[in-house]
């Protein structure tokens, strides 16, 4: 039950890049991915930014081989995942116990709602091949079949948390000797009905976000997919290429506070991480990094910087949100960050967050600004808080 | 990684919320929709809090409630659901506003409502528990996969009791689509005499039913999930025997030791053959009985076999509704549940009485 498992393998795409090597160089340059909507057809698109996969889905659908009425989730999400395999390299995965779990907030939602403007003029109407593939478990299946997978296939959606609980999911499965190899992560597309819902509530920044700045004024949202290959040490031990880092602890706690508003006190955050610390059996100076969950929402940065504060206090880790980079990918940021943090031991790199310029008044930290190279990462703490008081927390460490 | 099943909370097509007589007086449904029997929930959530909730809401948060106080437990350790489509009612609403209102003048209620961790969260936040939370969305393994992660908290010690759902509604705008799809009989009659039917097509359901599990027993639990396995798309009937095969002999068990098998016909014939097959090649002789033409068929509807299950063993009875032909029954002490939908998520289920 206490065995490792490793990190084999990672995948990413996001908006600031179509695979994991492309995003750690905007990483490094500091380059952030969002702009004017180009794919996505709202009205709010000359005044809400957000951050976009700079592929069309006609381009993702001929790089993959799909039809390009597929879901843009599942292209994301199989673009990530595969490249995580491919990384991964391991010759004999399909005779091994092999399973897919991802995550996604939307699933389908972007075919959804192109259906429901001819269903709801005309029920016998709208194509129903744009709403087949609704349901976020056929996502999940989409990508399964795509690469082979047929050992074992779920979905979790916990909103902002989701990937970061499929990974976990994904560790004590292997933990429990359930299954061999876990492709683990997340999904999310920009839809209509994500932008418009968070337009709602008035926390998304009409300008680029500045997350854990005093004048921070919301969240840009963003899409991609990210994904970890997780393995057990037998199949670690039998890689070429010998795993650098493992997924060394994990926790869920519920915030129990309020539907979409964080506890002023962080609550579910502060147990997400002190339960992470404990389960990886390290102190908080053991941590070197913490890549913040960080939206840019007046309401999370203060519960999550105020959580950090309560277990941290005085001894801060360096800290930065790369949503500054991605915006908030929603069901896949838990992936998209886990791969990050992946990076971060590997390239010995901690990443800025960009835009911060005036540091939270009430915090007595300030996150990195710039980018620190040549950093001693050997722990790195990931943060992944949602809607529903859904809150869990990774750690990842050198091996 | 047996578990025991120590209180159940069912709010189905049938009278099965508040724990009247089990299932004595079945309810006779027409049409190709099987709506929950639905209590009056006042007397169970805060008035309050009934007026924002969706009926989604309401059922798994009511069935939860009643689970919770069988088993005298005022917080779980952990709260697991499983539910395919998620709010669908919530998810419908705003999606229908934004388009007809082009986007503009939206309110975030149903926004904030339509997230399939909605269920769970508001037990939560109900019962202030900061434990262990997690959803499961995939489709006919959802519940499954619910199940899963409470087994594998119970055996790593992680919780001493664990909160698990199975939750799906249907609406009049998914009713509509599936039908489009062309999953539902177009002449049910009564769904008392689905299985008489022969021919195409199944009947529509939806349900909460959620279940407190436990790794160490208290005086009165006397049932017991002893395994569950999950097989996804096998490519054929032999295929599918041979899971099932492995699945007894993994738990060291024979066709012999099971009193009763719980199968998951939905009256379909096409789907339904697989059923056939399998009680043919493994299970000949045996006693079999459904259950979806009380619950209709629903991706999360395992969770209506399961509470079935629990209750066949703690009250001794096997209903008539069940037991049609009514074969004389000995003591059931160990069933086999074994579903599938579409002939895509299977799903294995050892319920013993302890």
């Amino acid at each position: 039950m206490n065995a490792p498992v490793f990190i084999a393998g990672i995948g990413a795409i996001s908006a600031i890049g179509n695979n994991a090597a492309e995003c750690l160089t905007a990483l490094e340059n500091g380059e952030a991915g969002m702009g004017e909507m180009r794919y996505l057809h709202s009205m709010h698109g000359k005044t809400l930014p957000v951050a976009e996969v700079k592929l069309s889905n006609e381009a993702l659908a001929q790089r993959l081989g799909l039809a390009a009425v597929i879901s843009r989730t599942a292209m994301l999400s199989l673009m990530a995942a595969k490249e995580a395999l491919e990384d991964a390299a391991i010759p004999d995965w399909k005779s091994l116990r092999t399973g897919l779990i991802s995550a996604t907030t939307v699933g389908g939602m972007d075919r959804t709602e192109l259906f429901y403007e001819d269903f709801l003029a005309d029920h016998t109407k709208g194509k129903l091949r744009d709403v087949v593939h609704h349901e976020c478990g056929y996502i999940s299946e989409l990508v399964a079949d795509e690469l082979g997978i047929r050992n074992y296939v779920s979905t979790i959606s916990t909103a902002c948390s989701s990937s970061a609980n499929s990974i976990f999911y994904g560790a004590r499965m292997i933990k429990n000797n359930l299954l061999d190899v876990v492709v683990a992560g997340g999904t999310d597309a920009l839809t209509k009905f994500t932008v418009n819902g968070f337009n709602t509530l008035m926390i998304l920044d009409h300008e680029f976000c500045k997350p854990f700045d005093e004048n921070r004024r919301g969240l840009n949202l963003g899409e991609g997919a990210g994904y970890v290959v997780l393995v057990s040490e037998r199949v670690a031990a039998s890689l070429k290429n010998v795993p650098g880092c493992r997924l060394s602890g994990y926790c869920n706690a519920n915030d129990a506070y309020h539907q979409t508003a964080s506890s002023p006190e962080g609550t579910g955050s502060y147990l997400a991480m002190k339960g992470a610390l404990e389960k990886a059996g390290l102190q908080i100076t053991d941590i070197d990094y913490i890549n913040l969950h960080g939206t840019g929402t007046q309401n999370n940065d203060i519960a999550e910087g105020t959580a950090i504060m309560r277990l941290f206090d005085p001894l801060f880790p360096k800290m930065s949100s790369t949503k500054s980079f991605t915006g908030h990918t929603l069901g896949a940021s838990g992936g998209l960050e886990a791969v990050f943090s992946v990076l971060a031991i590997r390239e010995k790199m901690i990443y800025p967050n960009l835009r911060l310029q005036t540091p939270m008044n009430d915090m007595p930290f300030v996150p990195e600004t710039s980018l620190v190279k040549n950093a001693a990462v050997n722990h790195v703490l990931s943060n992944s808080f949602g809607f529903g008081g859904n809150c869990s927390s990774l750690i990842f460490s050198k091996t | 990684m047996k578990l025991y099943i120590r209180a159940t909370g069912n709010i189905s097509p049938q009278k099965t919320f508040g724990h009247p007589a089990f299932l004595a007086d079945p309810v006779e449904h027409s049409g190709n929709r099987l709506n929950c029997i639905e209590p009056d929930y006042k007397t169970i959530i805060d008035i309050k809090l009934i007026r924002r909730m969706s009926r989604i809401i309401k059922m798994g948060v009511a069935a939860a409630m009643e689970c919770l106080q069988e088993a005298a437990i005022a917080v779980p350790d952990a709260i697991v659901t499983g539910t395919a489509y998620g709010c669908l009612e919530d998810t419908g609403v705003f999606l229908t506003k934004m388009v007809e209102q082009k986007e503009e003048l939206l309110a975030p209620t149903a926004f904030i409502q339509s997230t399939h961790n909605t269920v769970g969260a508001q037990i939560a936040l109900m019962l202030h528990c900061n434990g262990y939370n997690n959803v499961f969305v995939h489709r006919g393994f959802s519940f499954e996969s619910a199940l899963l992660d409470a087994m594998m908290l119970l055996n790593e010690g992680e919780a001493g009791n664990v909160l698990v759902g199975g939750i799906d509604e249907i609406t009049n705008a998914s009713h509509t689509i599936l039908s489009r799809f062309g999953l539902y009989k177009n002449e049910p009659g009564s769904n008392l005499q689905l299985f008489e039917k022969n021919s195409k097509g199944t009947i529509a359901g939806e349900g909460a039913a959620f279940f407190l599990l436990s790794g160490q027993p208290v005086q009165n639990d006397c049932v017991t999930l002893d395994a569950l396995s999950t097989f996804y798309k096998p490519v054929d009937d032999d295929e599918t025997i041979s899971h099932i095969e492995s699945f007894l002999s993994a738990y060291s068990i024979s066709a012999a030791d099971i009193d009763l098998v719980i199968t998951g016909r939905n009256g379909d014939l096409k789907t339904d053959s697989v059923y056939d097959q399998v009680m043919q090649s493994v299970f000949a002789d045996k006693e079999s009985v459904n259950f979806k033409h009380l619950c209709g068929e629903y991706p999360t509807a395992v969770s209506f076999a399961l509470w079935m299950a629990a209750n066949i063993i703690k009250s001794g009875i096997l209903p008539t509704v069940l037991n049609s032909n009514g074969a004389a029954v000995k003591q059931i002490k160990k069933i086999l549940i074994y579903n599938h939908s579409q002939n895509i998520h299977h799903s294995l289920l050892l319920v013993s009485a302890c």
